[in-house]
């Protein structure tokens, strides 16, 4: 076996050194088209706000050159590792270079331009193995051993974010860890709890719902209009109360929109359900802009009351939380609570995703995902099927945007865009087919990405004080989006779990399982 | 009456610009399926392309407008093309396959991609341009209700349907207009028939952009003014029109993006202008779900 | 036998698709407690009678009335298709298999019960409290389940994904499947496609023990002859979406019509050929059974 693999390894023929420079030039070429003109010249106004040409050849120089060796380096070099350190490297010794003649040629530049060399080398020194076991690239070792671990991921998931807070405050301390706790815990645990609601649509029932952010806004914009407008003027006494009253009421408030607007849509198939619902969510929010008496159009609302501990307000008076306690005063205490809330929510979601999957309905959904006219045939009622399942996830949409009020304290349409639902749609389809635990990895990896960017102040030392990470985010969200899904394109957990066995339970590998018609 | 004509004429100019863009979207979902949501901010590109080459003829080596544009017409289209070329090659074919969330959630990443992309090069600011082709033939009427027929309206639908004719009889009578249909049929049995399919599909992209890239110099002659941001509305609403005309077909492309250009200028004239792109997603929605293969459309009857 | 009354009446069931004219005004009966075969040329419009039948297309003319034995009439091409399936109880099985590939096959055949779970679980609120005895009745649907896998030689594979089994066996657990939503009449399409001969021959077993054990009366398209002749009491033919014969299999054998269909040949020439297919219709009779 091993003479044939090896003999077959060498009659593939190794990309010559000439090949791959062609494919690397014509590669730098097409790059040169495509920085000609909109990265060569950029446009500005100048003092009579007329606008001038200023050109940036130098940046489009740089994009060629790197353009020309990553894909030099893709076409020589097979091996994933080795592809990946070779590139960094050499992007890395790039911006060393950049630094050094763009700025100043100091110890931080050289420092950089190190690094870059020390990974290129790595990544030879890697390649010279893979090249010694010819015939059997060896994954890294511990790729291996992540299967053996799986099942373990998720149990030592949830034991992380239980403690996360109490972690964070032993880290940084009560004011730094407020940062960490909201911006970072209580964000992604809302792009979780979003990703398990779409789930039971995308995931396990297969309907591609491209308007999630609609069930967002309504049980947003429930729980402000109810808590600003009507609780203050018809039950002023129940005010410290009226998260608690509104959370169930924002989520069959949604539930029902779900169901309106399920009705109409659902007989429609795969990408046409998709670009209804992401009408329907763009409709919402253009209405909820324009109709300035009901929803105060841009200005949004504000001054919506936070959370109470049940009754006891999260405030200095002695009436507050700190004070009924025993405590100072700090804000920690409302976010540590908001962070646990949202948890609860969130497990609420999966605790019934996954009660649901071994109910009838649940295997309705799955079966509806992989054949809907085989569920027909068999006396299943599809429509009903699937609007159980919008306005199940509806529901969970709308417990999150009455969260997500809470939290802020302040809401206007540019919370609700598209992008919004998009990036909850990527979290699910990266996180694989209706797994849990594949959107807990995939929010913490996209959300917390995206918001580590923030922090990378030092990334200024390298591209400079002008450089703001934050313009890029939403540019590396879209690249991010593009290169998970080359890279896997049936998400991170490719395998079904069955919830029914007779004797083992089996995982079914993922190319079996469909994605669903709508 | 002079404000109906007026608005008509207006219809069709807008309309002729999203009917190029609807033909990029018809085109590559009769191909391979799929709905190119990176399309309208691939128009915008082309607008970005435009607005520089231009700027570039007109302010640097000093050619006058109407050469200027020609040549901004032939390099757009042949840049934005590429563009689409590009993207196609690295974000969609790789991904084509049985598995159809991917390639729509890859293209819904080249769409944020692109847009956020132009933010960050050219800046996020408007740009606006001196207009290029002023001045215009009063067809009736004085005063306050006269109905006008501008330069650049007349040049839009002009050269809009110059294009059209090119495309027709490039789709009709050669042989990648052939493959391409034969594509569209059947693209196994194309391939075994010795169609490169693949070279085909990254033509019908490359043709997509082209067209998109016209409707950018329209665009930005009929507004004067560009941002990074047009790719999304002008983009759901020519695929509104594509899927008004009947999604596969392309002079159902051509019709529905008259008709949308004409219920849009409609809509803010008698109505308001607020809510005129509540208008068209509200179309969209409503001809999804009560005319789902649009006006021109083949139906599809699912082999059970 | 139980008395031949029938079970499904077809009757002037038109289907026309824009200008085609799929099935032309064909009226047969299914009766009870036997095995109706629908035989025909490919593009005779067998799987559009189906389709009619099960609700999946709407006909343009005719009537289809089912009987039930215990009293209840049927009028399907009133009903939407999972109706009719849930209260007429007529169940099918697909010319390309349709089965759950990324489900196991019990995980299929529990789905097939899902209109019994679904109350036994009060609409889900109860299950989902887990209240209400809802674990029973999963445990009464399981072990039908077990009923079906074993009757079709599956058991041992309960576990597995629908999708990694071979050929043979995905038929017989659609077969399986459609059983578990305890027809009055089954509809199979093509079961013996693609099996081979010691596989067609375990379906005709399977078949006929769900005439005799379940009281569920057959209607089946094939193409082969082999299952057809073997197990049918009663053949329809069809050519070009017309009738062109309709009794025993014996009687349909030689039938100069149907030869002349399925051979493709002209009027003039029936008689010659005819003569032909007789003298291989004995020796198949001879070395066949």
């Amino acid at each position: 076996m091993a003479a044939s693999a090896q003999a077959a390894a060498a009659s593939r023929e190794a990309p010559t050194k000439a090949q791959a420079l062609r494919e690397a030039g014509f590669a730098a070429l097409v790059m040169l088209g495509l920085s000609v003109p909109i990265v060569a010249l950029r446009t500005e106004q100048n003092m009579e706000n007329q606008l001038v040409l200023a050109p940036r050849y130098g940046m489009v120089l740089l994009a060629c050159i790197g353009v020309f060796l990553a894909r030099y380096i893709q076409v020589m070099f097979v091996n994933g590792l080795t592809r990946t350190l070779l590139i960094v490297g050499s992007f890395t010794l790039l911006g060393g270079v950049a630094r050094a003649t763009g700025q100043a040629l100091d110890g931080f530049s050289v420092g950089v331009f190190v690094i870059g060399a020390a990974l290129i080398a790595a990544g030879f020194a890697w390649q010279k193995r893979v090249d010694a076991q010819a015939g059997a690239p060896a994954a890294p070792a511990f790729l291996e051993r992540f299967s053996a671990i799986q099942p373990y991921v998720g149990p030592a998931a949830l034991g992380f974010i239980a403690v996360y807070p109490a972690l964070a405050l032993w880290l940084t301390g009560t004011g730094g860890s407020i940062k960490w706790i909201d911006n970072f815990g209580i964000q992604i645990l809302i792009y979780i709890m979003l990703g398990w609601g779409l789930n039971i649509v995308v995931g396990l029932a297969g309907l591609l719902d491209l308007g999630y952010v609609a069930f967002y806004a309504v049980g947003a914009y429930s729980y402000a209009l109810l808590a600003t407008k009507v609780i203050p003027e018809v039950f002023p006494t129940l005010g410290v109360w009226s998260f608690w009253i509104c959370l169930p009421i924002s989520g069959i408030l949604a539930a029902l929109w779900g169901i309106l607007l399920g009705f109409p849509v659902l007989r429609l198939r795969g990408d046409y359900l998709a670009i209804v619902t992401l009408a329907f969510g763009e409709i919402i929010r253009l209405v909820l802009i324009n109709w300035v008496e009901f929803s105060n159009g841009y200005a949004g609302i504000s001054t919506i009351p936070r959370p109470s501990f049940f009754g006891i307000p999260f405030n200095a008076s002695d009436t507050g939380f700190a004070a009924v306690f025993g405590l100072e005063f700090s804000p920690i205490y409302r976010t540590i609570f908001l962070y646990y809330v949202i948890l609860c929510l969130a497990l609420l979601t999966a605790f019934v995703t996954l009660r649901l999957r071994r109910l009838p309905v649940g295997r309705a959904w799955e079966a509806l995902r992989e054949d809907e006219i085989a569920c027909r045939s068999l006396g299943i009622n599809t429509t009903n099927t699937k609007l159980t399942a919008f306005a199940l996830g509806a529901m969970f949409g709308g417990f999150a945007g009455c969260f997500f009020a809470a939290r802020q304290g302040f809401i206007s349409p540019e919370s609700f865009t598209f992008i919004e639902s998009a990036q909850v749609l990527a979290i699910v389809v990266l996180g694989g087919t209706g797994s849990l635990v594949g959107v807990v990895i995939a929010s913490i990896a996209l959300v917390g990405g995206f918001e580590i960017l923030r922090e990378l102040d030092f990334l200024k030392l390298i591209f400079g004080e002008s450089f703001d990470p934050t313009q890029y985010r939403t540019l590396l969200f879209g690249l991010a989006m593009v290169l998970i899904m080359l890279w896997k394109p049936r998400g991170l957990v490719s395998t079904r779990e069955p919830t029914a066995f007779l004797k083992e339970s089996k995982s079914v590998s993922g190319s079996l399982v469909k994605e669903g018609h709508g | 009456m002079e404000v109906f004509l007026q608005q008509l004429i207006n219809g069709l100019t807008l309309g002729s610009i999203y009917g190029l863009i609807a033909i990029g979207y018809t085109m590559v979902f009769g191909i391979i399926g799929m709905v190119n949501f990176a399309h309208g901010d691939v128009f915008m590109v082309g607008g970005f392309i435009a607005l520089i080459l231009f700027m570039v003829f007109t302010a640097w080596l000093g050619l006058a407008v109407v050469p200027a544009l020609v040549l901004v017409l032939i390099l757009g289209m042949a840049l934005t093309g590429l563009w689409n070329w590009t993207i196609e090659r690295v974000a969609y074919r790789p991904l084509r396959g049985s598995f159809r969330l991917a390639p729509l959630i890859s293209a819904i990443g080249v769409s944020i991609f692109l847009a956020n992309f132009v933010q960050v090069i050219q800046g996020p600011r408007n740009k606006p341009l001196p207009p290029m082709i002023q001045g215009n033939f009063v067809l009736m009427g004085e005063g306050s209700t006269t109905v006008v027929l501008a330069y650049k309206q007349i040049v839009i639908m002009v050269i809009t349907a110059v294009l059209l004719g090119l495309f027709w009889y490039l789709v009709q009578k050669t042989a990648l207009g052939r493959a391409q249909r034969a594509c569209e049929q059947d693209r196994k049995m194309a391939a075994l028939l010795g169609i490169d399919v693949d070279r085909t599909i990254s033509l019908t992209f490359v043709i997509g952009a082209a067209l998109a890239s016209v409707a950018g110099v329209m665009y930005l002659m009929y507004y004067g003014v560009v941002s990074f941001s047009d790719g999304f509305v002008p983009g759901v609403k020519a695929f509104t029109a594509a899927v008004l005309g009947g999604i596969g077909s392309l002079p159902g492309a051509v019709l529905g993006g008259l008709l949308i250009g004409l219920i849009e200028t409609m809509w803010s004239a008698y109505f308001t202008i607020d809510y005129k792109d509540v208008a068209a997603f509200s179309i969209l929605a409503i001809t999804l779900i009560f005319l789902p293969t649009g006006i021109l459309g083949r139906p599809e009857v699912e082999k059970v | 036998m139980t008395t031949a009354t029938p079970l499904l009446k077809v009757d002037h069931l038109t289907m026309r698709f824009g200008g085609l004219v799929a099935v032309n005004n064909l009226s047969f009966e299914a009766r009870r407690g036997e095995i109706t075969a629908l035989i025909g040329p490919n593009g005779a419009g067998k799987t559009t009678v189906f389709n009619c039948i099960t609700g999946f297309y709407k006909p343009t003319e005719g009537m289809l009335s089912l009987n039930h034995p215990n009293g209840g009439t049927w009028l399907l091409e009133r009903m939407p298709d999972f109706r009719i399936n849930w209260k007429a109880k007529v169940a099918r099985t697909f010319q390309n298999i349709r089965l759950f590939q990324g489900m196991t096959l019990l995980e299929n055949l529990l789905v097939a019960q899902h209109n019994t779970l679904m109350i036994a679980s009060g609409m889900t609120f109860l299950g989902v409290l887990g209240v209400g005895g809802y674990k029973t009745h999963e445990r009464r649907a399981i072990d039908k389940a077990i009923y079906w896998l074993e009757k079709t030689g599956l058991i041992d594979r309960a576990d597995d994904a629908a999708g990694d089994l071979p050929y043979g066996a995905q038929r017989r657990l659609e077969i399986a499947r459609a059983m578990c939503t305890e027809p009055v009449l089954l509809c199979l399409d093509e079961p013996a496609a693609g099996l081979n001969p010691k596989e067609s021959l375990e379906l005709n077993e399977l078949l006929r023990s769900i005439r005799k054990d379940h009281d569920t009366s057959i209607l089946l398209i094939e193409h082969d002859m082999s299952v057809v002749m073997e197990i049918s009491d009663h053949v329809v033919v069809l050519d070009y979406g017309t009738k062109i014969a309709d009794g025993t299999p014996k009687e349909i054998q030689n039938d100069p019509k149907v030869i002349a269909a399925y051979l493709g040949v002209e009027d003039e020439e029936v008689e010659s050929v005819e003569a032909e297919v007789e003298s291989v219709a004995e020796q198949v009779a001879e070395t066949g059974r």
